[in-house]
């Protein structure tokens, strides 16, 4: 009867009362430099200690610069805050994975490479694509600040119980179309507030047949249609992808872990609070053209006109994305030349993603009008495509190959677009400003910036040639 | 215990922010989240939309318009504050003196930052919040009054709008409690939980950082 999250919500808690939030337990907390210091700072104030430091994890990654990591941060306060991570975590014994560290990485990507992140576990971060975890079957979500200094605190956290949704896929994604399409896909169905005070599951065979790179990608976006968090239910490419790895049970331990991620479902009479059915074969790579992850269209479409909006609203959102996008209504997407490519974020910079990319880049050179950036997710996947030849394989095509975090995704570090620039970004957020004041964003899988990069603009992968 | 801002009655000078869909990028763009306190973000809200690119203000920008000055009360439309969890956004609002956000809805995560900081978020009809918006753009020092306990906000002609709260959070803001000290109040339910689950789950208590 009980849906995987209801597993999940009723192993956590540890304290309900009536008209109250509950009271839940969280086994895994992870923070990084920029939402952290203000709560480190909280404790220090109420004369408070971090309950739980053991199982407490920091890395520096929002803003680290992508470039040499053995000159100083030329800025100041960027320094300043990761110092004062370092300084957080000595203080309370967290294990930091500081910028120079052999783990060092985005948050989201390291959790799950170090086997950190496991099936059933309540993680959260003071981040809000802290999502990305419930790809393994954990409930995952971004806090606030004062909610991490509550979490240092108590180890636990008071959450009112979210509504559940399910997303049901019909059959597999075709090639070409990949994860990245898929929660475009959905973000551009239901909308980018349709999962507001929802935990999204994703299930049916769409999902089954994802890499755990794949689930992540998925489970990474559904901050953007505004749920609470986003998971899928483990199994054997679960079980596949955690064995073995650092911080993940072994031996007997692992044998009881995986008994019990073995009953992590939802069971077959679940009842979810809505449910999506989605059909993956209808799906198509995508683009989008707006200001909002929702405003996204099929590569072999174009830009809608406002004209033809439902509401007021809508028409007046689109008028104005438009003219922040500078494009006109109904430009065909593959018209829409870019000026600069990005393949990174904790959306779409693993190993999997990169060797996406490479593939689609392998013989060719990016047009004379771009510029491209790849920035791995962590230091891992660096090691790991750098084995693989893969950063030859951009760099020969004239890509910049970048030491790793979250970069040009966020801009806080100085990997960012100048006024008027349009990118292709494999990251998860278009939002005005988002990549830099005046800056153009087009979110896109890590094929179709590939792609674009070399082309100068939007083509459609399923007809590319591959070398 | 520490003790937060209280938000009991308030009455205050309304802005209007017409648009849907701000995201916390907007209210405050990620240069200013460098910082390690909690104050002085108010130069950063709405830096984008407030500043023109040669760094005057916008005089089309509500904020810089005299008249929305004062403004301690924020109206806006749907899904207020979606994208990042960042909660320098309603340190933000609160810095410029914004102590209640009324809208249609609200994203999830801004929702929860806003009663950690003592700004009461108010979800009225998007009808009810289209008619507020219509008063505020004609009227000359549009004033509302939020009364918490009442779950009322009050129009200057004297319409109730009344709105929905969840008990524990009304309370915790109305009182001004600080939430993790009520949570170590249960310091001993915590410690049995956490025995409980090691017996059954031990592998999630191993000392990783050994």
């Amino acid at each position: 009867m009980p849906s995987l999250f209801e597993k999940l919500w009723q192993a956590h808690i540890v304290r309900e009362k009536p008209n109250e939030p509950t009271l839940l337990y969280i086994d895994l907390h992870l923070i990084h430099e920029v939402t952290s210091p203000q709560a480190f700072e909280g404790l220090r104030q109420a004369g408070r200690s971090v309950r739980r430091p053991d199982l407490t994890f920091g890395t520096a990654d929002h803003n680290v610069p992508t470039t040499d990591r053995s000159l100083p941060i030329a800025d100041a306060i960027a320094a300043q805050q990761i110092d004062t991570l370092r300084k957080n975590c000595q203080e309370h014994r967290i294990q930091l994975f500081d910028i120079n560290s052999p783990e060092q990485g985005i948050v989201h990507v390291i959790g799950p490479e170090l086997g950190l992140t496991q099936p059933g576990m309540t993680i959260v971060c003071g981040d809000s694509h802290t999502s990305t975890h419930g790809a393994f079957g954990a409930l995952a979500f971004g806090i606030g600040t004062s909610e991490v200094e509550h979490v240092l605190a108590t180890q636990c956290l008071l959450q009112n119980k979210p509504r559940t949704m399910k997303v049901q896929t019909s059959n597999t994604l075709p090639s070409g179309v990949s994860a990245k399409d898929l929660a475009l896909g959905i973000i551009g169905k239901i909308g980018t507030d349709g999962a507001t005070g929802y935990v999204i599951e994703y299930a049916g065979e769409a999902v089954r047949n994802l890499t755990m790179e794949g689930r992540m990608t998925l489970c990474n976006m559904s901050i953007e249609a505004g749920a609470r968090a986003g998971m899928i239910a483990p199994d054997e490419t679960t079980l596949a992808y955690l064995k073995g790895r650092r911080f993940a049970p072994q031996g007997e331990s692992w044998d009881a872990a995986v008994n019990y991620w073995q009953t992590l479902h939802s069971d077959e009479d679940a009842r979810f609070d809505k449910v999506v059915q989605l059909d993956a074969t209808q799906l198509e790579p995508f683009v989008t053209w707006g200001t909002s992850p929702g405003m996204v269209a099929p590569v072999t479409s174009h830009v809608p006109d406002p004209a033809d909006a439902k509401t007021l609203a809508d028409q007046q959102a689109a008028e104005r994305a438009l003219e922040y996008m500078a494009l006109k209504p109904r430009t065909n997407i593959q018209d829409i030349h870019i000026d600069r490519a990005f393949i990174g974020s904790c959306t779409n910079a693993r190993l999997e993603d990169l060797r996406a990319a490479a593939r689609v880049v392998k013989g060719y050179h990016i047009n004379s009008s771009v510029t491209a950036l790849v920035v791995p997710g962590s230091y891992e996947v660096k090691r790991a495509a750098e084995q693989e030849g893969l950063d030859r394989v951009f760099s020969d095509a004239g890509f910049e190959w970048r030491e790793p975090g979250c970069s040009m995704c966020l801009g806080m570090n100085p990997d960012i677009l100048q006024p008027g620039e349009r990118c292709a970004s494999t990251s998860n957020r278009n939002f005005e400003g988002r990549q830099g004041r005046g800056g153009r964003t087009h979110l896109v899988s890590p094929m179709m910036a590939a792609a674009a990069a070399i082309k100068g603009h939007f083509t459609d992968i399923r007809e590319w040639e591959f070398r | 215990m520490k003790i937060m801002q209280k938000f009991t009655t308030h009455t205050g000078l309304v802005a209007p922010l017409d648009r849907a869909n701000v995201d916390t990028d907007q209210i405050i763009p990620k240069q200013f989240l460098k910082t390690i306190k909690r104050t002085g973000l108010r130069e950063g809200l709405f830096f984008d939309w407030r500043k023109q690119k040669d760094g005057s203000p916008d005089p089309s920008f509500f904020l810089n318009q005299a008249r929305y000055h004062d403004a301690t009360i924020l109206l806006t439309r749907d899904n207020f504050g979606c994208g990042s969890s960042r909660e320098h956004a309603p340190w933000a609002l609160l810095d410029q003196g914004f102590r209640c956000i009324i809208a249609s809805s609200f994203a999830d995560i801004f929702y929860n930052n806003c009663f950690q900081n003592g700004i009461l978020p108010v979800v009225l009809q998007a009808d009810e919040v289209k008619t507020l918006m219509q008063e505020v753009l004609k009227t000359p020092d549009y004033r509302l009054t939020v009364d918490l306990a009442q779950q009322i906000v009050t129009a200057p002609d004297g319409t109730h709008y009344r709105f929905t709260i969840d008990p524990f959070r009304k309370d915790c803001l109305y009182r001004g409690l600080d939430s993790i000290g009520l949570t170590l109040q249960h310091e001993s339910v915590i410690a049995d939980y956490e025995a409980r689950r090691m017996a059954e789950a031990p592998w999630l208590f191993t000392d990783l950082h050994a």
